[in-house]
């Protein structure tokens, strides 16, 4: 019987949503069973680290690695499944861009240790204790994995054959993709997979009009209405910097695009690209005859509404985003 | 003697064609003198200022970005330079967040016949980008 080929589904600094991304193709996943040998995922099976590092180089067809590189660890095990892997698909928007994990670029180790560990209201740590370094234990010293500087996504690190985005992948771009690759037909490396190339908007059946904003506003101010573009009705929607295919279930339930599936093709900095599109729909009324003074402070009062705009447009992608994250860290 | 090299920082202009490139011209036509640091960057408009060329420039070595417009009133295209304003001020929130210093991406207006403003903020510029010292970047 000739073996089937090998898939791999592994996590690194994730959240675990995409592996549940993957059990959300119900019963495909008995499809993905017959046609693969679904051998490797940490969350779901009991494969080991030392099964993988005893297979051959590039014994598996394909891995999914999701998760951004947050430790030694992370980086080591992304190593390993290159080496075993023959192609190895950045899974996610986390390995993709580096997602919620790399928002921690905008600070430094030591402060955002201090943030989890001590300065926190639900936590109590009298003696001031950060996990890190080893620790001795009857049963042998345990070492925590350090930290990295700076967290990095896949590609980052190492030689990245295809991209799924996602914060998770929808399902059915998952099955798309597998079956793709099962079918031979797998574009040309490098190139982002499972989704579209245009944007949100183009999957999102609210009436769109000229787009005039007076204000911004967030969502736990009002009910938008259900038919009208969100971004009309002054949310920040990222539907119009954000790659398409997912089908856009969040302005379908009423919730604003967060952005999660990265920049369209062809952009290269999807917070850039919010900042240009909506700079050119705000409306901040009749300035005839008003000093430049005036009309600047007008503005700067049109953005207070949103304390962090960094957060919001990088909040997948920062990783990969041109400044990477907070400069002279 | 020891020689103490000076810092110069690079800086990229990007003018609109219609008042500040010409104000930039009327500054040479008065042979008046400023600061050779700039590397102007002509556009048709202040609002075809994508916050990516300005990000791309800090990418790319520039330790200041300086965008110049029409006054408001005066733009060719009627708006383009409030839309400049108005990503400019949204891009300086982020750009702190960012660790990048509000003197690194000014933005200014100078008219076709305002060559000595148009001097006075380029030697502005290059005196408070070269007291920040060079951009560095985590790259």
């Amino acid at each position: 019987m000739k073996q089937k080929p090998k898939l791999a589904v592994y996590w690194a600094a994730s959240c675990g949503g995409c592996e549940i991304a993957v059990v959300n193709l119900h019963e495909k996943l008995l499809d993905v069973d017959a046609a693969m040998d679904f051998m490797f995922c940490p969350c779901l099976m009991d494969t080991k680290k030392k099964d993988i590092e005893s297979l051959p180089d590039r014994a598996i067809a394909i891995t999914l690695f999701n998760g951004a590189l947050r430790t030694e660890e992370n980086i080591e095990m992304a190593h390993l499944m290159r080496k075993k892997s023959q192609l190895l698909v950045a899974f996610g928007s986390c390995a993709k861009g580096g997602c919620i994990p790399a928002l921690a670029n905008f600070t430094k180790n030591n402060e955002l240790l201090h943030s989890i560990y001590i300065d926190n209201h639900s936590v109590d740590n009298p003696a001031g204790i950060i996990p890190s370094g080893t620790t001795a234990f009857p049963e042998g010293d345990m070492q925590l994995t350090p930290l990295l500087e700076r967290v990095k996504h896949l590609a980052q690190e190492v030689e990245v054959d295809y991209y799924i985005p996602g914060c998770p992948p929808e399902p059915h771009q998952i099955w798309n993709v597998i079956e793709t690759f099962l079918a031979g037909e797998l574009p040309s490396k490098g190139s982002t997979i499972g989704c579209g190339t245009l944007t949100v908007c183009d999957d999102c059946d609210r009436t769109k009009e000229e787009k005039r904003i007076t204000a911004f506003r967030r969502n736990y101010e009002f009910y938008p209405e259900p038919e009208v573009c969100l971004l009309e009705q002054g949310l920040l929607c990222m539907g119009i910097a954000t790659r398409n295919g997912c089908g856009a279930p969040c302005t379908k339930a009423n919730m604003p695009c967060t952005g999660c599936y990265g920049a369209p093709e062809g952009v290269g900095d999807q917070g850039a690209k919010m900042v240009a599109a909506l700079g050119s729909v705000m409306d901040i009324g009749d300035t005839a005859g008003l000093s430049e003074e005036v009309i600047s402070e007008r503005v700067n009062a049109f953005l207070t509404t949103i304390p962090d705009y960094s957060g919001l447009f990088y909040k997948y992608t920062l990783a990969s985003s041109i400044l990477g994250g907070r400069v002279g860290r | 003697m020891k020689d103490t090299v000076r810092f110069e920082p690079k800086i990229i202009g990007f003018l609109c064609h219609w008042c500040s490139y010409a104000g930039a011209d009327k500054a040479g036509g008065i042979q008046g003198s400023y600061p050779h640091n700039v590397k102007i960057i002509r556009l048709m408009c202040s609002g075809r200022v994508d916050p990516l060329f300005v990000l791309s420039a800090f990418e790319k070595g520039a330790d200041g970005v300086i965008i110049l417009a029409c006054h408001h009133g005066d733009c060719h295209y009627k708006e383009g330079n409030c839309r400049a304003l108005q990503r400019h001020s949204m891009l300086s929130l982020m750009l702190a967040q960012l660790g990048i210093e509000k003197e690194r991406c000014r933005l200014d207006y100078v008219s076709a016949g305002e060559g000595e403003k148009f001097k006075r903020l380029i030697s502005e510029m290059v005196e408070s980008v070269s007291i920040l010292g060079a951009l560095q970047l985590n790259l």
